[in-house]
């Protein structure tokens, strides 16, 4: 009886301390910062809560429907949410997937999920690729420039 | 992988398929997403007018026509194009890198005749690739297009082994920067998807809009099943040849000016 007595004696005390001594630490919970789009006037496919709760159901439904039926008009695209929910910070830098910072990242590290998506799939919106390997020829890159700026001056 | 392929066991019994065609006026192919816009393409054929909301389905088979006899033994603007579209870069090591078109010579052993193509996927519709594949991953595309469900490919490669036109790639290297309507990734195989994102927005592939582009004009895109596409039209006058057709796989991809 009083080894139940102090086993269980130490939590409590410790907790009526920590309670009275810093009340704030245990409303600091650390959350994720999970970037929203700048653009205010934005809404996301479905309603937020939907959203954090089944947003893997939609992409992977979408998935398969898009590989094997040519289904592309769906808004749960992946290329999609990608597009819609990545953009630079104030500096100008764009995070990489395995950075906190990433819109999809944020929240599986913080909830440890880990996802093999972006192996494969870009996790930038094309106009923020850089890819300076790529093995296109000079010529071919000059020509396409040619192309887009075709009609500019007429 | 040896990068050159020769083959010459190549006949000529599908000459008169879609015989049936009907005659139309020859419409000229626009390069690429210019053609959606246009009320003319809309029936052509030349391009899918599926709405993004429907189905794929066997009512289209989408195929492309080689001209061998413009293919210029050294350019390479098709392969350089397919590159870029598909984010493909090279390690330096010829014999793994990825590579979606390969240019080949094809040389006639009894007269000696040589021929400069590009050789991809040639979407069989009995497709090699998706008998063997133990996952599924290989499939053909109700609209001909021969395909891989990278989510469901295990990289076996077995498809590879079984493809008669060593069509298949495999990726040995993390890849980054791709391209966002092109994923890819370590561990998967892939091949030529006759750039089916492309396709399904109402575009032409990047080997045949570039080839166009430069007024080579040695590939043509379109529906194999409506008679009025350019490609069907330059079929029924030309005739035009499978590689490989005594492997009776009915390739979607076919050559004119191969000789017997
Ligand atoms: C091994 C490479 C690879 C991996 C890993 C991968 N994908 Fe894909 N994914 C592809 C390819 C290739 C396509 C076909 C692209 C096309 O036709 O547009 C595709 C298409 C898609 C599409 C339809 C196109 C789009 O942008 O909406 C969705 C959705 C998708 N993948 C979701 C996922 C999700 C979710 C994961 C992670 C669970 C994932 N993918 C992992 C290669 C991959
Ligand atoms: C049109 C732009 C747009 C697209 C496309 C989009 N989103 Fe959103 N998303 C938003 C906005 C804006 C919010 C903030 C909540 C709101 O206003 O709806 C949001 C919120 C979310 C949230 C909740 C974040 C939080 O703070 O808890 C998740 C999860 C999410 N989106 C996932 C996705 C996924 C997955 C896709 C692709 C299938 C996607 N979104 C496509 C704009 C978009
Ligand atoms: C609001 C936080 C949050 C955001 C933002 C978020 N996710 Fe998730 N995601 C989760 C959680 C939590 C899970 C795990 C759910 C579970 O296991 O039940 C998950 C699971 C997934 C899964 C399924 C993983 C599996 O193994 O089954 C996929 C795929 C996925 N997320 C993709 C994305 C993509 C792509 C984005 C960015 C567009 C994104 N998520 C953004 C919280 C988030």
């Amino acid at each position: 009886m009083t080894r139940f007595l102090r086993q269980f004696a130490v939590p409590v005390y410790a907790l009526i301390g920590l309670t009275l001594l810093s009340p704030s630490a245990i409303a600091e919970t650390p959350f994720p910062t999970i970037h929203e789009p700048s653009d205010e006037s934005l809404k996301c496919i479905h309603p937020e809560d939907e959203m954090r709760r089944n947003h893997m159901k939609y992409i992977l439904h979408e998935r398969d429907e898009t590989m094997h039926e040519g289904i592309r008009e769906e808004p749960e695209s992946l290329a999609n949410c990608i597009n819609c929910h990545v953009e630079p910070d104030e500096k100008g830098e764009i995070a990489g997937i395995d950075s906190d910072k990433h819109f999809c990242n944020a929240c599986h590290q913080y909830a440890a999920v880990q996802i093999d998506c972006f192996q494969c799939h870009a996790d930038r919106p094309q106009k923020f690729i850089n890819r300076n390997g790529h093995s296109s020829s000079i010529t071919q890159q000059l020509k396409r420039t040619l192309a887009d700026n075709a009609g500019v001056n007429e | 992988m040896t990068d050159s392929t020769k083959k010459s066991t190549i006949d000529s019994s599908r000459r008169d398929f879609l015989s049936k065609a009907a005659v139309a006026g020859t419409v000229t192919i626009a390069p690429g997403l210019l053609l959606h816009s246009t009320a003319q393409a809309a029936s052509s054929g030349n391009i899918s007018t599926r709405p993004h909301d429907e189905d794929v389905s066997n009512k289209n088979r989408w195929g492309l026509l080689i001209d061998t006899e413009k293919c210029a033994t050294g350019c390479t603007d098709c392969v350089d194009a397919c590159n870029e579209e598909n984010g493909l870069v090279s390690h330096g090591r010829p014999e793994t890198d990825a590579q979606y078109i390969r240019k080949v010579t094809l040389k006639e052993k009894s007269t000696g005749h040589e021929s400069s193509l590009p050789l991809m996927c040639q979407h069989c519709e009995t497709a090699p690739c998706a008998d063997v594949c133990p996952t599924g991953a290989s499939f053909v595309r109700a609209d001909g297009i021969a395909l891989v469900d990278k989510h469901i490919c295990i990289g076996c490669r077995y498809c590879m082994m079984a493809c008669p036109y060593k069509a298949r790639s495999f990726v040995h290297e993390d890849v980054e920067n791709q391209k966002l309507t092109a994923p890819r990734g370590k561990g998967t195989v892939e091949s030529c998807t006759m750039c089916v994102t492309r396709i399904d927005n109402g575009g032409i592939p990047a080997c045949v809009e570039a080839c166009t582009a430069e007024n080579h004009n040695a590939m043509i895109f379109g529906d194999l099943n409506n008679p009025n596409s350019d490609i069907s039209i330059a079929l029924k006058s030309r005739g035009g040849k499978q590689i490989r057709s005594d492997l009776a796989l009915n390739t979607g991809v076919r050559y004119q000016g191969l000789n017997e």
